[in-house]
């Protein structure tokens, strides 16, 4: 936005630095005077929180990685020592595993917030799809990461999902072996899982980088949907958005907070306290609860091959919405029909995650099946037709608007 | 119609544990009263102490502990024992050390340093490790207790399990049910099958306690898993301790930046 305050280096060493690098100017018209709307909600702040959540688990993950051992005669046991001889090597591995449930809760919260308030569409179309790219990395990062401690449930879980892969006509089995590094998940799929898991937390904080500065370019979304117009309808990032972010942010370390020390185990399976045994099949292979909406919709296809093409297709999808949400109104807020269409949505990723959890037979295959095709039909079919038959709210003029006569807007949720 | 969504789901969700599938087979283990349980938990030193010398005298003679070692015994939050006596537990062990000068391997008495001995091995099989079985067992607690436990902070469903599999047994199957050669009835197991004989010194008062601790079966099972619990989760008294300190300063924290926050959106008129 034009005319806010530029960044004036007041000692000599910052000018100087400035003059060859303007990473002062950079940071004070990013993360000090960068415009952010007024209106903006609690929801908002996820963005902060995954930010945080990131470098935490990088941190602890480094020092985690300096007691580990990444082979199969020793992986179980480093990870114990960790938990027994390492000074608080508790209380990092119970952060980093329990951070990555956080990350997913968080992100999964950040993504509905941007599916309720259409921050997807123009100009945000690759600031959602960045979004989706970290989903993805996240999710490869997340389950590689489940697999070093070399339990019953790391090893069970590493199996079926690489062998997902065999299920490509022609090539899939060769992909499978060379993925392993051998005929069978081993050794060498335990090291390069490791290196793997090291380097993508990286990537991801690249991939990171361009999200933040794709938002920089557009600006944030709002409530309303509709964009800042005047001066009136925004705050300065600093001190505004900067203190309430992090107000929530150690509210969500509270809950954090809850897992790491009363119930650091809750949302683990403890079969993974099961030193992994090829000879010995689990009776219910499940994966993490992030995971389990996903599972739901791999396994409520009878068919190996469309099974994966579902499961690829569930992620894929989240890509093309801002093309598939035809309503040119973003927020739900003004789009009764939409709203309530949110509602069932977010209704049946759960019942999803519920049923991912479930042994796949009888009742509820069945009930994966329709909530499955549930999901699709809700990107497919009731999202392009809303915006064609919806009959939207009147918008308000401007932010400022919508909050000195909020009678003219939509009530929240 | 957000509302009947979730009555939907809720009918949903109640009528679930009917499809095929949801075969209820083994009964729910009995909940216990542990001193570890909730925010201000610690072990009991006495009842850590029974259920080692259990461990010593009845488990130990099949399972292992591989993972402990004698100095553990000693440390906070622990059994309580002093250096002396976490000394004279670990030489009343043989540990296998070596190669000497003659390149021979030999046994000498332990050191706090050194873990538990490995158990003797059988050609059926090796019963399993004990050093982390009570986070290794649980019982399935459905939908909805699952969301209850995460605010209750109902974590002992490993330790329950435990109690009830060791008090489990019975000389002879309830009709209908077959035990394979070679495999024992324990009406708690998955299956009811499980490859454990009957510990008869817990059913027979086999251990002795001298601190006037009744010996019954559930006696010794609940001390044997509360044994197991520590050896499976050590730090586990400190982790509690420090995590009041960490939600004290986090709450705190909070309503301090909740009225930062306030103080400075005074001036900025937001949504209702």
């Amino acid at each position: 936005m034009s005319g806010q305050p530029t960044y004036q280096p007041k000692n000599a060493i910052m000018k100087w630095i400035e003059r060859r690098l303007p990473i002062g100017s950079l940071i004070y018209s990013s993360f000090v005077v960068y415009p952010t709307p007024r209106n903006l909600n609690y929801w908002w702040t996820f963005g902060g929180i995954l930010t945080f959540l990131l470098m935490v688990q990088i941190v602890t993950g480094i020092v985690l990685a300096m007691h580990y051992t990444p082979h199969v005669d020793h992986a179980f046991n480093s990870v114990e020592h960790i938990m027994r001889d390492v000074n608080y090597g508790w209380l990092l591995r119970y952060v980093h595993a329990n951070g990555a449930s956080m990350f997913f809760l968080a992100a999964y919260i950040h993504m509905f917030r941007g599916m309720y308030y259409g921050s997807y569409k123009e100009p945000r179309e690759l600031l959602w799809i960045l979004g989706v790219i970290l989903l993805l990395l996240m999710i490869v990062t997340g389950f590689m990461g489940y697999v070093l401690p070399w339990g019953q449930m790391s090893f069970w879980a590493a199996t079926v999902i690489t062998n997902l892969f065999s299920a490509i006509p022609g090539v899939g089995d060769a992909i499978v072996t060379w993925l392993w590094g051998g005929y069978a998940v081993g050794n060498p799929t335990l090291n390069r899982f490791y290196a793997l898991h090291y380097l993508l937390p990286f990537v991801i904080a690249g991939v990171v980088g361009l999200h933040i500065w794709a938002l920089h370019v557009v600006g944030q979304n709002n409530p309303t949907g509709i964009e800042p117009k005047s001066e009136q309808d925004t705050v300065p990032f600093t001190p505004y958005a900067t203190i309430k972010d992090l107000f929530l942010m150690i509210v969500f370390c509270i809950v954090f907070a809850w897992f790491v020390f009363y119930m650091p185990n809750y949302l683990g399976h403890p079969d993974n306290y099961i030193p992994a045994n090829p000879a010995v099949t689990p009776p219910h292979i499940v994966p993490e609860w992030y995971y389990l909406p996903f599972y739901a919709i791999l396994r409520a296809i009878p068919d190996k091959l469309l099974g994966v093409l579902a499961l690829v297709a569930s992620i894929g999808i989240l890509a093309l919405l801002p093309w598939l949400d035809t309503s040119r109104v973003r927020s739900a807020n003004y789009r009764p029909l939409y709203r309530q269409f949110f509602w069932i949505f977010v209704l049946v990723c759960i019942g999803l995650g519920w049923l991912g959890a479930k042994p796949a037979e009888g009742g509820y295959v069945i009930a994966a099946r329709i909530l499955t095709a549930y999901y699709f039909i809700h990107f497919l079919v009731i999202l392009p037709l809303l915006g064609m038959f919806e009959k939207t709210k009147p918008l308000p003029n401007s932010i400022s608007e919508s909050i000195l006569s909020p009678a003219r807007a939509g009530t929240a949720s | 119609m957000l509302h009947k969504t979730l009555v939907a789901f809720l009918a949903l969700a109640l009528l679930a544990p009917l499809a095929p599938g949801f075969a209820a087979d083994a009964p729910v283990p009995p909940r216990q009263k542990w001193s570890f349980s909730g925010p201000f938990g610690v072990y009991d030193q006495a009842q850590l102490q029974r259920g080692f010398k259990v461990y010593r005298e009845v488990c130990a003679t099949c399972h292992s502990l591989s993972l402990v070692s004698f100095r553990n015994l000693g440390q906070p939050g622990a059994l309580g024992y002093t250096e002396a006596q976490v000394r004279q537990i670990a030489s009343e062990y043989q540990v296998k050390d070596g190669p000497n000068e003659q390149g021979e391997m030999f046994e000498r008495p332990g050191r706090p340093a050194d873990r538990f001995p490995p158990a003797p091995r059988f050609p059926t099989g090796t019963p399993p490790d004990l050093s982390v079985i009570a986070k290794a067992r649980t019982y399935e607690r459905g939908f909805p207790w699952f969301v209850f436990d995460a605010i209750t902070q109902y974590q002992e469903q490993g330790v329950d399990y435990m109690v009830a599999y060791l008090t489990g047994f019975e000389d002879a199957p309830p009709a209908g049910v077959t035990i394979p050669q070679g495999l024992y009835y324990n009406k708690y197991f998955p299956g009811f099958a499980t490859s454990m004989p009957k510990p008869m010194q817990l059913y027979t008062n086999g251990v002795t306690y001298e601190d006037g601790t009744p010996t019954t079966p559930e006696q010794y099972a609940k001390d044997v898993a509360a044994f197991l619990m520590w050896a499976a989760e050590p730090h586990l008294v400190a982790r509690k301790r420090i995590g009041f300190q960490v939600m004290v300063f986090l709450v705190v924290f909070a309503g301090l930046l909740y009225f930062t926050k306030k103080r400075v959106w005074s001036k900025v008129k937001v949504p209702a």
